[in-house]
């Protein structure tokens, strides 16, 4: 049987590879996204105190440090059965929205913005951060270094650390704001609110006034029917700090809504023999396989799913956006991936609106950040939305609150079944009995990964990205017959 | 590979968070200073990475290499070996390469235990018993996976490396002012540290950086951070009885977490002199304990729920122990 070895190697070494083989007759008989890396968070946490995974858990993924920060943080709460005072969650989610502003900055315009600013089909060399600038201009390299600055400095006023914070404990903080830092924030909130409005302008300009972009987004090829998820308010209105999981099927119709300490009951993972990652699938529904549709357990946690699975954004300017997303590309739910580029932008608007509001709420500065727990600790979850997807943390302690079992189930890792789908759909619509695979191939496979902001560094640890691909044609006896690299 | 002429700079991560890479674009302008002074050959965050071209490279061709990240598999050491080769000047980069980091807290368990705990976790399904195969047979061929190695090891536990970059994250500040030195090396103002020195950071303690008023210690018992309402917000940590580690703890990122009422975790790794970190910390702690009453002594240690991780958090893999028992037990080779 023929093999295509194609290596996204986080741009160079081994951090995910893809193995394509062919049939007799030269189609796609089956693909394998291997990641080839563990850990063993899981395992090294329990004997540790619970009030350390905040600090432990952060040094998964040096990206998202503030996701598993936030999450281990409402797990030992959880774990003390003690609720944070008003202000402390204020602050925790504060310090969260300027994250999320930093975190989709960055993807939009550095990883996955500049297929589109630039077009899928610009020479590999003008397709990054430094074409974006040339086209578009030299003040928003600026504008996008500005936003990852606020957002870095609002992390370290509340966190204590502009990477790895320190600050969040069981209970609450450690500190508070005081009311000179309180307006800063809320400058380089109003600052932030103006900058997203900014970016989704230029995506309206530059990807919705272009005909062939938007055929590129409604194409099938990127196209997956699977259950969709994402944490909601009360109002089923997106949230990124609390709420309930919002599970809602390919049709768009919502099966449920779970609580933290419910989602043994509908998550379950998956183990295969030849990756290290597992995947996740809806417990209730079943695992059928790499396969779309309803009776398909897979589903995926992305911005793109967080508004599927939402009745809309809980701040006036993105909900605005929302609508308009939703009327453009007809109605709900939204299964083209590629429509995950928009929806981050929305969710961009959503944080910087978000971080203005927590701002200027008149118990953000109050000294009232910390309650000390009194009960006895023993089990507890804690949920956040991580930029790339919903994150799980789940620990089981002792009477004195040490680790006696950890489980994690981290934004990417949620969406390993449907990017290994999506990787899989592209190869089949590309590779074909006579066909010569070309560069262009990989950028188009390379597009279906980005979609999702995969972040390994959460899986196993690689930043988010383009990923390199090298692909790798062997003909029948085993012969390398030509080698395509890209980003490699 | 076309080449302008200017030295060359690399980056690489092995078993890393990414923070590493963050921390250093966290330099903002000065990484335009980097690009005028150096070819940057090698650097999967911010550029296309040419892995074939740094093969295809002489030895010794690239003059910076900063490695960051543990060696947990074979991949991992193929790098090392590779950049190693190719490089003048080996930086280990970060916690993690220096010492394991929090990764490295993985010494304390075997292969098989790490396996379990992520292949039967709670939210697992797995009736068979499932477990990654490094060469899988698979219906259409045979595919493969790293080698998960029995323990976490340094990088110099792997490769002769040249200097010591300490932090988790390093701090951006330090990282520039390392890259400023290398600049004024470059054009003969300055000359390189002794080989094997710790750079961006100090030789003291965090306890130095520290703006926290420190009396004479004595403590009669242990608090856990959660365990008051309110710490009092200038006084030394460990003398309210919270177990921080800046005693033991190399200096260079200012004192940022007992700053913010957090206690300092040891991420930059043991200051100058202190052959094992842990050794250090046990005996600082033990002299401020206020008492000389064996069971009142043994009553306070217990109010350190977890002294394996208290002591060797972040430098177990570097540390005189490198691992327990479980992880030693049939690997002669770690």
């Amino acid at each position: 049987m023929q093999r295509i070895t194609i290596d996204p190697i986080t741009r160079l070494e081994g951090h995910g590879k893809i193995e394509i083989f062919l049939n007799e007759e030269g189609d796609v008989a089956n693909t394998y996204f291997q990641i080839p890396e563990l850990r063993g968070f899981e395992r090294f946490c329990v004997g540790r105190p619970v009030e350390e995974m905040p600090l432990l858990t952060n040094r998964i993924c040096g990206v998202c440090p503030e996701a598993h920060h936030m999450a281990a943080a409402k797990a030992a709460d959880a774990v003390y059965h003690v609720d944070p005072p008003r202000t402390a969650k204020l602050l925790r989610e504060l310090l969260y929205s300027a994250f999320y502003v930093t975190d989709h900055t960055t993807h939009f315009y550095a990883l996955g913005g500049p297929d589109f600013v630039m077009g899928p089909d610009a020479p590999v060399a003008q397709r990054n951060i430094l074409g974006v600038i040339h086209k578009v201009g030299l003040e928003i390299a600026g504008k996008v270094i500005q936003a990852r600055k606020y957002g870095h400095t609002v992390v370290e006023m509340i966190g204590g650390r502009k990477v790895h914070p320190c600050t969040s404990i069981p209970g609450g903080l450690t500190k508070g704001i005081t009311n000179e830092q309180r307006e800063e924030i809320e400058k380089m909130g109003h600052w932030a609110i103006e900058f997203a409005q900014f970016s989704i302008k230029l995506f309206n300009d530059i990807v919705l006034g272009n005909r062939q972009y938007v055929d590129l987004i409604l194409s099938d090829i990127y196209t997956h029917h699977t259950y969709s998820i994402g944490t909601v308010d009360e109002s089923n209105k997106v949230n990124f700090y609390d709420g309930k999981v919002s599970v809602v099927s390919p049709e768009g119709e919502r099966i449920g809504k779970y609580a933290a300490n419910e989602y043994t009951d509908w998550i379950a993972e998956r183990v295969e023999p030849w990756t290290y990652l597992k995947f996740p699938y809806l417990k209730k529904v079943g695992w059928k396989g790499l396969v779309d549709g309803k009776e398909s357990g897979v589903y995926f946690a992305t911005p793109l799913s967080r508004l599927n699975a939402a009745d809309g954004m809980a701040t006036p300017l993105a909900q605005e956006e929302y609508e308009k997303f939703y009327s453009t590309l007809g109605g709900k739910p939204v299964h083209q991936r590629l429509a995950t580029h928009w929806a981050r932008l929305i969710e961009l608007l959503y944080a910087a609106e978000r971080w203005v509001e927590l701002a200027t709420d008149p118990e953000i500065t109050s000294d009232n950040y910390h309650k000390a727990p009194t009960e006895t600790p023993t089990e507890g979850v804690g949920i956040v939305e991580a930029p790339r997807g919903t994150l799980t943390h789940h620990y089981k302690t002792d009477s004195r609150g040490v680790l006696t079992e950890v489980n994690l189930i981290v934004g990417t890792t949620n969406n390993y079944a449907p990017i290994s789908m999506s990787v899989k759909k592209a190869a089949q619509s590309l590779i074909h009995k006579g066909t010569v695979v070309t560069e262009g191939m990989l950028n188009m496979v390379e597009m279906a990964f980005r979609a999702y902001d995969p972040c390994f560094g959460c899986a196993t640890h690689s930043l988010p990205g383009q990923m390199p691909l090298q692909v790798t044609i062997w003909d029948a006896d085993g012969n390398p017959v030509e080698v395509l690299k890209q980003h490699c | 590979m076309t080449t302008n002429g200017k030295p060359k700079f690399a980056m690489y991560w092995a078993a890393a968070c990414g923070g590493c890479e963050i921390a250093v674009l966290n330099i903002h302008e000065k990484i335009l200073d980097v690009d005028a002074n150096f070819e940057v050959v090698f650097w999967p965050v911010a550029m296309d990475a040419k892995y074939k071209d740094v093969e295809a490279m002489p030895d010794k061709s690239i003059l910076l290499t900063l490695f960051n990240g543990g060696i947990r598999n074979s991949e991992h050491e193929k790098l090392a070996h590779l950049l190693r080769a190719k490089s003048q000047i080996l930086v280990a980069f970060g916690s993690c390469a220096c010492e394991g980091c929090i990764p490295g807290l993985a010494n304390f368990s075997a292969p098989e235990q790490i396996f379990d705990a992520a292949y039967n976790s709670l939210s697992t399904v797995n009736p068979d018993g499932i477990r990654p195969q490094f060469t899988y047979d698979a219906p259409e061929g045979e595919i493969h996976i790293p080698v998960f190695y029995p323990v976490l090891k340094t990088l110099d536990q792997v490769v002769p490396v040249d200097y010591y970059m300490p932090g988790c994250p390093p701090e951006s500040h330090q990282i520039a002012a390392v890259i400023d030195l290398v600049i004024k090396v470059l054009h003969g103002e300055a000359t390189l540290p002794a080989a094997g020195a710790v750079i961006g950071a100090g030789a003291s303690t965090v306890c130095d950086d520290c703006k926290r008023v420190r009396n004479e210690k004595k403590i009669k018992r242990f608090l856990r951070i959660q365990d008051l309402d309110h710490l009092d917000p200038v006084l030394c940590l460990l003398e309210q009885g919270v177990p921080c580690n800046g005693p033991a703890t190399r200096q260079g990122c200012g004192a940022l977490c007992p700053t913010a009422g957090a206690q300092c975790i040891g991420c930059y790794g043991p200051a100058e002199g202190v052959v094992d970190y842990g050794a250090r910390l046990i005996t600082s702690f033990a002299s401020v304990i206020d008492s000389n009453e064996p069971n009142e002594i043994e009553r306070i240690l217990d109010g350190i729920p977890d002294p394996a991780g208290q002591f060797y958090r972040f430098n177990l893999a570097g540390s005189l122990l490198r691992a327990g028992k479980s992880a030693w037990k049939g690997n002669g080779s770690a």
